[in-house]
């Protein structure tokens, strides 16, 4: 019983580091039905920022707990203001072409963004670990968990709240529903579907970012670390169904647990699990859990 | 008489045109060296970058004779070395390819490098089929040699197995009573090898040692919640780990304050690459390895201290394993150079020659002795040393080292790695 408890707490965990990891793909997709494979350079973005960010306020002393709200900070809005460039002087001009030359154009910048990293910041890995530790750590049983754990898990668990509330709630929310289900009709009915549009994409990359800067005390911040999170943040979103809010949690949920009982009882098979949980989906459900019901148009 | 005197006069100037002909300094001849490692990505910050590094500073001292004896005589015995470095990055057909570019394109004379033990591998046969020398720096896959003899193709540091073996025996002299074992290995053909090689010297050197569990995550997997707490549940005395770069240090960050440390002695046999940057975030009780006696392992000597000194000069940073497996092949390949230019009376030597002064060679580098005496001495040997991490006023150091001899950490002469350990069982 201990021991699947122990498998649960690892697999929530992880599932939680991978919703958020995955959010800001599926929101985008959601709105505007762009892939954007660039997500793996503002996780990234997110990630060398929080770590900057994080030496210089631990070298000068500042309060340590304010550091959270300091680091997710700071990647939330560097990950916005690149994503509104990105949206405003690249990806506006592209939306008439087909869904996958955007793709191709996002995979461009992604290898753009990449390069840029390592000109500001080089190939030195760099850790902020302050964080992580400073939270203290928790027992069950014998298995001792940092609380930053907790901490994770609440970023998800309130991320997934917040979205819903203002996806359902919220005016706002409510016109980008509409957005969702049909740009053309919304547009005529007089919703300015390019500044939703503008506005989304930014908060995509801004989540992408935060996910970084969440990720960044438990890691070390080395080139190429997002690439590892845009292979799993798809593996999500498409087994949730692509645009699916709800569906990107349940698929979550479900790679994390299946992936932690795999490392426990049999860890040959944890290389390929993921994978194997969203062959397994997409076989009886084409697209995806959760997949968004699609208006019929004549 | 004009005809005569013109005749006379061309007679004149042409001969004194082939004289000044035969006068005019020959371009100045030079050693071009291909240097190949990873410049970018995981790679380049652990191993690239300061293998790199090294070879800079190095091909500078020896053009400027700034190094000290044996290694004294300007460039390659008096000839320019030049160096063309270019990236690992790619896939192994790429990396290939770009082999291919560097010996027939770039004309490169000598080409040391790689890290992948993958491209290594695909590398190796393209060496021989080029007649191109190549050195191997720093990839450990002991299949190098064995799957074939090689003739143009050298390693300079010990393979892969000395870290296993070394470790074994490590465990032995510092933690006889250890009843079991676990590992946490990367899931590629390096993190494979080096648990199927732990595995092979456990049995040679501990077999009382009973496996509890075997972690195989995917390379840069970055998170290691489940992995660390199915550690903490097999209670194992030892864990093994060769996981290396960003991963290895996300594993000790999140490891560390979950107790694993305190709880089995873990052994991080490529450690010592982020010795200086973690610092006390690495636990007291980490047994660490460099792959050889490189690093804070490397013995003392003048080499070692002028070495030692002129990396921390240019680049501020200590050199780390890498950078001591590209000093200690540089420096090979210079002797076997210089041997092979004296050989060949002063006029410079082609790879077929300078392999068969490399072969069977000894020499000695920052690192101390090291012999090409396995695999038809195309194999270097060198001792191996692993050490226990204790913090010292708020610094990190390395106790209890102990130092093995290379013909205990690495097989005889043309017996494969796997069957040695497997005679050896006790």
């Amino acid at each position: 019983m201990s021991n699947l408890l122990i498998v649960l707490i690892d697999g929530i965990n992880y599932a939680a580091w991978l919703f958020i990891s995955a959010v800001g793909l599926t929101l985008i997709y959601g709105v505007m039905r762009v892939l954007n494979v660039a997500h793996a350079s503002f996780y990234a973005f997110g990630c060398y920022v929080a770590v900057t960010l994080a030496g210089y306020w631990f070298s000068h002393n500042y309060p340590p707990h304010l550091s959270f709200f300091a680091l997710f900070g700071a990647s939330f809005v560097a990950g916005f203001a690149i994503g509104w460039i990105l949206e405003r002087f690249l990806l506006r001009y592209q939306y008439a072409k087909d869904e996958v030359v955007i793709l191709l154009i996002t995979y461009a910048v992604f290898l753009i963004l990449d390069d840029v990293l390592k000109l500001i910041w080089g190939v030195d890995p760099y850790y902020a670990s302050d964080p992580y530790e400073l939270l203290g750590t928790f027992n069950v049983g014998d298995m001792t968990y940092p609380n930053y754990y907790l901490l994770m898990i609440g970023s998800a668990i309130v991320l997934s709240l917040g979205l819903t509330y203002m996806l359902k709630k919220t005016r706002s929310g409510k016109l980008l529903v509409s957005v969702i289900h049909d740009r053309e009709i919304s547009s005529a009915m007089g919703i300015n579907v390019g500044r939703f549009f503008s506005l989304t994409f930014s908060f995509g990359c801004a989540l992408a970012a935060i996910a970084g800067g969440i990720t960044t005390p438990t890691i070390s911040v080395v080139p190429g670390l997002g690439v590892d999170v845009i292979v799993l943040s798809f593996a999500v979103v498409v087994t949730g169904g692509l645009g699916s809010l709800p569906g990107t949690a349940l698929a979550a949920i479900i790679m994390g647990v299946v992936r932690s009982f795999c490392v426990h009882y049999v860890p040959q098979l944890e290389l390929f699990v993921i994978f194997s949980v969203m062959a397994l989906v997409l076989v009886f459900r084409p697209r995806g859990l959760f997949s968004l019901a699609e208006a019929r148009k004549i | 008489m004009n005809l005569n005197k013109k005749l006379i006069a061309s007679m004149v100037i042409g001969s004194m045109m082939g004289v000044a002909q035969a006068q005019a300094p020959a371009a100045p001849a030079e050693v071009k060296i291909g240097i190949v490692s990873f410049l970018s990505g995981p790679g380049a910050a652990p191993f690239g970058v300061p293998a790199r590094n090294t070879a800079e500073m190095l091909a500078d001292a020896f053009n400027n004779a700034k190094a000290p004896a044996p290694y004294n005589v300007k460039g390659f015995g008096g000839m320019a070395v030049k160096l063309v470095v270019i990236d690992e990055a790619g896939s192994p057909t790429n990396v290939v390819t770009e082999y291919r570019n560097l010996v027939q394109r770039d004309k490169v004379d000598i080409v040391i490098g790689y890290v992948s033990s993958g491209n290594c591998l695909a590398v190796a046969p393209i060496a021989e089929e080029l007649k191109t020398l190549t050195l191997m720096y720093d990839c450990g896959s002991p299949r190098l040699f064995e799957e074939s003899p090689k003739k143009y193709v050298f390693r300079a540091v010990n393979h892969a197995t000395a870290d296993s073996v070394g470790a074994a025996l490590y465990v032995k002299a510092i933690k006889p009573t250890a009843k079991t074992y676990s590992g946490l290995n990367q899931n590629y053909a390096f993190g494979q090898d080096s648990w199927s090689d732990f595995q092979g010297a456990v049995k040679m050197v501990m077999p009382q040692l009973q496996e509890k569990t075997s972690q195989m995550p995917k390379l840069f997997a970055g998170q290691y919640s489940a992995e660390i707490s199915s550690l903490l549940e097999s209670k194992s005395d030892v864990i093994h780990s060769s996981i290396w770069g960003g991963d290895m240090e996300a594993f000790i960050l999140q490891a560390g304050p979950r107790g694993l440390f305190k709880q089995s002695s873990v052994i991080l046999t490529g450690g010592e690459v982020s010795m200086f940057r973690l610092g006390t975030k690495i636990p007291e009780g980490t047994i660490i390895g460099a792959r050889g006696p490189y690093g804070v392992y490397a013995p003392k000597s003048a080499l070692n201290d002028w070495y030692r000194s002129n990396v921390i000069d240019r680049y501020n940073a200590p050199p780390n394993l890498a950078a001591y497996q590209m000093a200690h092949t540089m420096m090979a390949t210079k002797l076997a150079f210089e041997k092979a230019l004296a050989a060949n009376g002063g006029n410079k030597p082609n790879s077929d020659q300078i392999a068969d002064a490399m072969r069977g060679m000894t020499y000695e580098g920052p690192g101390g002795v090291h012999k090409f005496n396995l695999s038809n001495g195309h194999q270097a040997t060198a001792e191996m040393v692993y050490g226990r991490v204790k913090h010292v006023n708020g610094q990190i150091q390395l106790v209890d080292q102990k130092r093995f001899t290379p013909d205990q950490v690495m097989p005889p002469d043309g017996v494969k790695a796997a069957d040695w350990m497997a005679s050896k069982k006790q």
